[in-house]
């Protein structure tokens, strides 16, 4: 008989080891699907982790595409650290979007330096409105935020599609579903000659800053972390677990809308109805794999990104299955699960003691 | 920066060269990249292009090296893949779905050199053009084998998005029920989604238990003929003879077929003579078919469709020729016109015989 015993007190390092131990089994599992599929192993990993990042532009690439999932998931982990459970990012990241892009169309004809901080503002409105929605029915009538938020990101898609086929279609573009391109005014501004990568990284930069400042060293963050890891010790020291639920939902609804203002406002330059691109769910795993901590999210997005961009060129190159991003993702959240668990507990051979 | 990589290309080119017996580069591939929109699978849009891209190396052997990526989002992520297959030397990309235009555009900005193709788009440049198929033959003839074999005249449409391809083929497929028998109706159930075989076949049983004894989509998988058998109805499949996911039900299909272009384009880009034009091809260009006919069909019936299909490719019959009256009862079209490629672009309404109304009728 095998049985998991709690261990009395997980060691404090491994548990920061436990993301590269994960990282480090991913990556042997890695090998081992290289193998099987008849590739070269280290053929396969070098187009996996080394060739994405071969240049300037691929590292400009990398970070872009870590750009929204760091914004989303350091929301996401504010509210993740006091058991506020927003599954729906990808819908407040859509709405996000919206909130942007109406600003955009709306002031089309002008060029204000406005317009962008407009833009930013109404994205991160419009996400955090999006996750109101779970924050009032649980605060009111005690509905369950993972159903409520995982089910608007459904509505959110279907917002988007309306807004794209009907009213914000461009009336140029045959009737396909899409907005006109953004003018200028609206556009983020490249921060590398040459490449896509835009403001929105070093505004990703500082809302991590920013975020670990309110996690790790203010008050209200405090209250937040101590509802998460002892629910009883907050209600006893008097913290409310309403006002908890609020700066979880809101917290990670802004910074997934305040991603999707990024995404259409960067690289997309327009909305379309394939605005949503599962950033948001992504950022689940970020935030898991990065420990719900800034620096931690900071790697992860990396990570992630990597695995992504790796699995496509590994696609271009040797010709592997689209769906090979997809298994290094599912290889590495279930080794870290499974990392967590051996380090929380103790396996044990035989019968429990009495 | 693009410099000095074309440098260390053509030292490592240089050094393979010397490394290599001289057979082997008598004549260096010219390197292909397909964009595919979702995983190729075995029926559908995607399987018709990457169909097409085999035939295309079958043609011409060992003169190109094609390699494809699968399942990429319409969104900033198709800009990374084109690019990078424009920077590691590919010569020709052919980026196979709509959403990738806008990318295309600003790619093909970077690399004069390279030429690109979008299909199903409308923007083109010095270097990019885009291409599609004139699907609506297929659907027009199709309409006429369900004019001709329901019984009940209810027909039934599944379909993806309101955009002005899907209704092309609605409206030619109702006109061409309607052609052969004016008292059938159509009716269209929307899913949002080009493949999401679940919703695809609810609505396909939906549309059965109405009264449809016949069915068919513009969506991306094969639910729709599958449940048509499991109904015991028919069915008409679409991009691909989906025949074997239904031998009773499947009548035949409008086939999607672009090896012929894919080569034909590749050879002139070779050649230099290549042109940025707006390819959209039907039955003339060989890029659209049917699928073999059921023999459920009666011969009647096929010498019809025989007929019709010679026409089509002799030019001598357009679909879409007048009157056309839309849903409102107002003529879209006035007797004996034939409907120009802009307005079939653009193309926002049902014709009268469609039973449903469109979602975002304004």
């Amino acid at each position: 008989m095998l049985r998991l015993e709690a261990r009395a007190e997980p060691s404090y390092l491994m548990r920061w080891c436990s993301p590269l131990l994960a990282a480090a089994l991913t990556l042997l599992a890695g090998l081992a699907i290289f193998w099987l599929l008849d590739k070269d192993p280290l053929e396969g990993l070098r187009y996996f982790l080394v060739h994405p990042v071969k240049d300037l532009y691929g590292v400009s690439e990398l970070l872009l595409k870590a750009t929204p999932l760091m914004l989303c998931a350091i929301g996401l982990a504010v509210g993740f650290r006091a058991n506020v459970w927003n599954i729906g990012a990808e819908g407040q990241f859509m709405l996000g979007t919206v909130g942007a892009s109406g600003v955009a169309l709306y002031f089309a004809e002008s060029d204000s330096a406005l317009i962008l901080p407009a833009m930013l503002a109404a994205g991160a409105a419009a996400g955090a409105l999006w996750a109101a929605i779970p924050a009032l029915l649980r605060t009111r009538f005690n509905a369950n935020e993972i159903l409520v938020s995982l089910m608007l990101v459904y509505v959110a898609q279907l917002f988007v599609s309306w807004l794209v086929f009907g009213p914000w279609r461009d009336p140029m573009g045959f009737g396909f579903p899409q907005t006109a391109m953004f003018h200028d005014a609206a556009l983020l501004p490249v921060v590398l000659e040459g490449t896509r990568l835009h403001l929105g990284f070093p505004f990703g930069l500082a809302v991590l800053a920013a975020g670990y400042v309110f996690m790790n060293r203010s008050y209200p963050g405090f209250r937040m972390r101590v509802a998460g890891e002892a629910a009883d010790a907050a209600r006893y020291a008097g913290f409310s677990t309403r006002r908890t639920v609020w700066i979880g939902l809101l917290a990670g609804g802004a910074a997934a809308g305040v991603a999707g203002m990024m995404e259409v406002a960067g690289p997309m330059g327009q909305l379309t109805d394939k605005v949503g691109l599962g950033y948001g769910f992504a950022a689940i795993i970020v935030a898991f794999v990065g420990r719900l901590h800034a620096f931690g999210i900071l790697l992860a997005s990396l990570l992630m990104a990597l695995l992504f961009i790796g699995g496509e060129q590994a696609q271009q190159y040797m010709n592997l299955p689209g769906s090979i991003s997809l298994v290094f993702q599912g290889l590495l959240l279930f080794f870290l699960l499974g990392s967590d668990v051996f380090i929380h507990h103790r396996l044990r051979v035989g019968r429990a003691a009495a | 920066m693009t410099d000095r990589r074309q440098f260390l290309l053509s030292a490592s080119a240089a050094a393979l060269a010397a490394a290599l017996p001289g057979s082997l580069l008598a004549q260096e591939a010219t390197r292909i990249g397909f964009v595919y929109v979702s995983p190729i699978g075995d029926a559908g849009w995607t399987f018709q292009h990457d169909l097409a891209r085999k035939e295309l190396e079958a043609a011409l052997g060992s003169k190109v090296q094609t390699k494809y990526v699968e399942n990429v989002a319409e969104g900033a992520d198709a800009e990374r893949v084109i690019r990078e297959f424009a920077a590691s030397g590919h010569r020709i990309v052919f980026a196979t779905s709509f959403g990738y235009m806008n990318y295309v555009e600003r790619v093909a900005r970077q690399f004069p050199q390279v030429t690109f193709l979008h299909a199903t788009g409308y923007k083109s440049g010095k270097n990019f053009g885009h291409y599609n198929a004139r699907f609506y033959e297929g659907r027009y003839l199709t309409g006429v084998i369900a004019g001709r074999m329901s019984k009940s005249k209810v027909l039934g449409y599944v379909a993806a998005f309101p955009i002005p391809e899907v209704l092309q083929g609605i409206n030619a497929f109702t006109l061409g029920a309607k052609s052969v028998n004016p008292d059938v109706e159509v009716r269209v159930i929307w899913v949002n989604a080009w493949y999401d075989p679940g919703k695809e076949r609810e609505a396909a049983m939906t549309l059965i238990s109405q009264g449809a004894d016949i069915v068919t989509q513009h969506t991306d998988s094969t639910a729709v003929v599958q449940a048509a058998e499991e109904r015991g109805v028919h069915a008409f499949g679409y991009h691909s003879d989906m025949s074997k996911y239904g031998p009773k039900a499947h009548l035949t299909a409008t086939t999607h077929h672009w090896g012929d272009f894919y080569t034909k384009t590749v050879n002139e880009v070779l050649a230099g003579t290549w042109k940025p034009a707006g390819v959209w091809g039907g039955f003339k260009d060989d890029m659209v078919r049917l699928a073999p006919l059921n023999p459920a069909i009666p011969a009647p019936v096929r010498d019809e469709v025989a007929a019709l299909q010679d026409k089509l490719r002799t030019g001598g019959f357009h679909p879409f020729t007048g009157p056309i009256v839309d849903q409102a009862g107002k003529e879209r079209l006035s007797a004996g016109a034939v409907m120009d490629d802009v307005a079939l672009g653009k193309m926002d309404f049902f014709v009268q015989g469609v039973a449903s109304r469109l979602p975002n009728a304004r």
